[in-house]
């Protein structure tokens, strides 16, 4: 290693010390005997028990995982549509309406649809941010799963077709079977991305429906309490177990968030 | 599955429903908070209505026609935005934030990145997974993260207000500062600016630097004349990736920022949620978008300009 690079390792190390800084520092404190987030008291598990007893974080969590399973279905089936479609189709229209909504800062996104539906006269609830997660989160779907087919070996179809496979046999035996890893690592995005917003669920979920991250920030917002730590930390462990399970069966999807 | 150009059956059957969702659940409301910025408001909030709705028959008439649409539309949301020297103001102080932001990314994510794309290949994907793994937790988590350590009892503040101490200036704070803001938007969106900058330095050719070293350019030349302009098309799509989210963001200056700190994200959302103005919130997210979509044309000359 030159002198140069041993400076340049040393920056590299000082980032990834702050990248990873604050997140041990709430896993710490979420084990620490004390109300204050500053000194060290000693090791509780106190805060965990205090968290699900917790009616309306349990309430939080249970929705979330119910909108987060409701997107993660319907945004894969029309995710993956959408990847197929503009993998082998030239369209206009499809790709701009399927790519615009990463691309766009989400408060447009959440504003316009709380217009939309109060418009409608719909209650919002579960089912509002439900609809909402589903849109933004096609997107991210229909990029794995397009990626996936690019990465496909075309000549598996022809020859499956050479040899009397009908169009939709083709897909089902031969397509729909190596872009599956690309179809459930999209899943588990989509699944990821919906328990995780903020933004849009902010805007959709009016006064019928909390989910964690509304709950974490009512709670932040007010004063800062270890409880946050605590469901932090699940939270964290949940998510790097989602996306262990994503990298193993996609390893490119990790990118496109 | 090549790409077929005949519209058929199957086109329709794979492509139709996505863009019938998004189509309703995107376009359409995308198009009602534009028309929503020539409305007035209405008299409980929301949108003076177009349509009378009669109480008792459930009837439905459309107020507007074409003698008295000036009525119902108007541009008075727009002349009220460029009136009020406030909003103005505190646009530019949000694109400001939101440069600054991209420009700390760029600074901490280039020797980063540089050095992950010149790491042996079979530790790369390690490393680059090291970069994003912090930000797969939930975004909200490492704002907060962020208010223990800077917060007046965090071993940060502590610190540094022990160090001025001894300097014999008084103690400062940190949380709800423009201070925070900042730091807290970097830390954010800072593996949105590495993966760009990594995918892009990775594909570098090292011969030219060699070549170049032989002919006896320094490091920095080397830097300067290859490296940084090869990198520019990464550097741009980082930059785009960082400065959009940045500059709508609505909750880290609400939790970071106190009273100073907010940005037009919080105008916006206080126009939906605490006035019920959609006309003049639609306003506000238009001119979000229009400024957003300028600056991506300006650039898009700029780095054409260069190529020339």
């Amino acid at each position: 290693m030159t002198k140069q690079n041993k400076w340049l390792w040393a920056v590299a190390l000082l980032t990834y010390g702050f990248l990873y800084l604050p997140l041990v520092i709430v896993v710490v404190y979420s084990f620490n005997d004390s109300r204050l987030n500053a000194e060290w008291v000693g090791f509780t598990f106190k805060w965990y028990r205090i968290l699900f007893n917790n009616e309306q974080m349990l309430l939080a969590a249970r929705n979330s995982l119910l909108i987060g399973v409701i997107t993660s279905v319907f945004a894969t089936i029309f995710g993956t549509l959408a990847g197929m479609a503009m993998y082998k189709y030239k369209l206009r229209l499809l790709p701009v309406l399927v790519l615009t909504p990463i691309a766009i800062p989400e408060i447009l996104m959440g504003v316009s649809l709380l217009m939309f539906f109060v418009m409608l006269n719909m209650t919002l609830g579960l089912f509002s941010v439900a609809l909402a997660h589903i849109a933004f989160c096609i997107g991210f779907v229909a990029i794995v799963v397009r990626s996936r087919l690019q990465g496909m070996d075309e000549a598996l179809v022809e020859a499956a077709r050479d040899l009397g496979a009908t169009p939709l046999q083709a897909f089902y035996l031969i397509t729909m079977p190596l872009i599956m890893p690309g179809i459930i690592a999209g899943a588990l995005m989509a699944f990821t991305l919906s328990i995780d917003d903020f933004v849009i669920t902010f805007f959709t979920a009016g006064a019928g429906a909390s989910t964690l991250p509304l709950q974490i920030y009512s709670m932040i917002r007010i004063a800062v309490t270890p409880e946050v730590n605590a469901i932090s930390t699940l939270l964290m462990l949940l998510t790097l177990a989602l996306i262990l399970i994503a990298g193993k069966l996609a390893p490119g999807a990790l990118r496109a968030k | 599955m090549s790409k077929v150009k005949s519209p058929g059956l199957a086109k329709w059957l794979i492509s139709g429903p996505p863009l019938l969702y998004l189509l309703i659940f995107f376009a359409i409301p995308t198009l009602i908070m534009i028309f929503s910025a020539f409305r007035f408001p209405g008299e409980y909030g929301g949108l003076m209505p177009l349509v009378d709705i009669h109480p008792d028959t459930g009837v439905r008439t459309l107020l507007i026609n074409s003698q008295n649409w000036r009525d119902f539309l108007t541009l008075e949301n727009f002349s009220r935005f460029f009136e009020d020297g406030v909003y103005v103001e505190l646009f530019v102080k949000s694109f400001w934030y939101a440069g600054l932001t991209t420009l700390f990314c760029i600074i901490l994510a280039y020797p980063l990145a540089w050095l992950i794309a010149r790491s042996p290949k079979k530790y790369r994907d390690l490393l680059i997974l090291l970069v994003i793994l912090p930000f797969w937790s939930n975004f909200l988590i490492r704002v907060y993260a962020w208010m223990i350590i800077l917060g007046p009892q965090g071993y940060f503040a502590m610190t540094v207000n022990s160090v001025l101490a001894w300097f014999g200036i008084g103690p400062q704070q940190f949380l709800f500062t423009h201070f925070a803001v900042i730091v807290v938007l970097v830390y954010v969106h800072l593996p949105f600016m590495v993966l760009p900058l990594y995918a892009n330095l990775e594909k570098h050719d090292m011969a030219l630097l060699a070549a170049a070293q032989d002919l006896g350019a320094s490091a920095w030349q080397r830097f300067w004349r290859i490296t940084w302009p090869l990198s520019l098309p990464g550097v741009w799509a980082g930059a785009a990736l960082v400065f959009i989210p940045a500059l709508g963001m609505f909750a880290v200056p609400d939790l970071v920022g106190g009273t100073d700190g907010i940005m037009v994200g919080n105008l916006i959302k206080q126009q939906f949620l605490d006035s019920r103005d959609w006309p003049f919130g639609s306003t506000l997210s238009i001119m979000l978008t229009g400024g957003v979509l300028l600056l991506a044309v300006l650039a898009t000359l700029i780095s054409r300009g260069r190529k020339k």
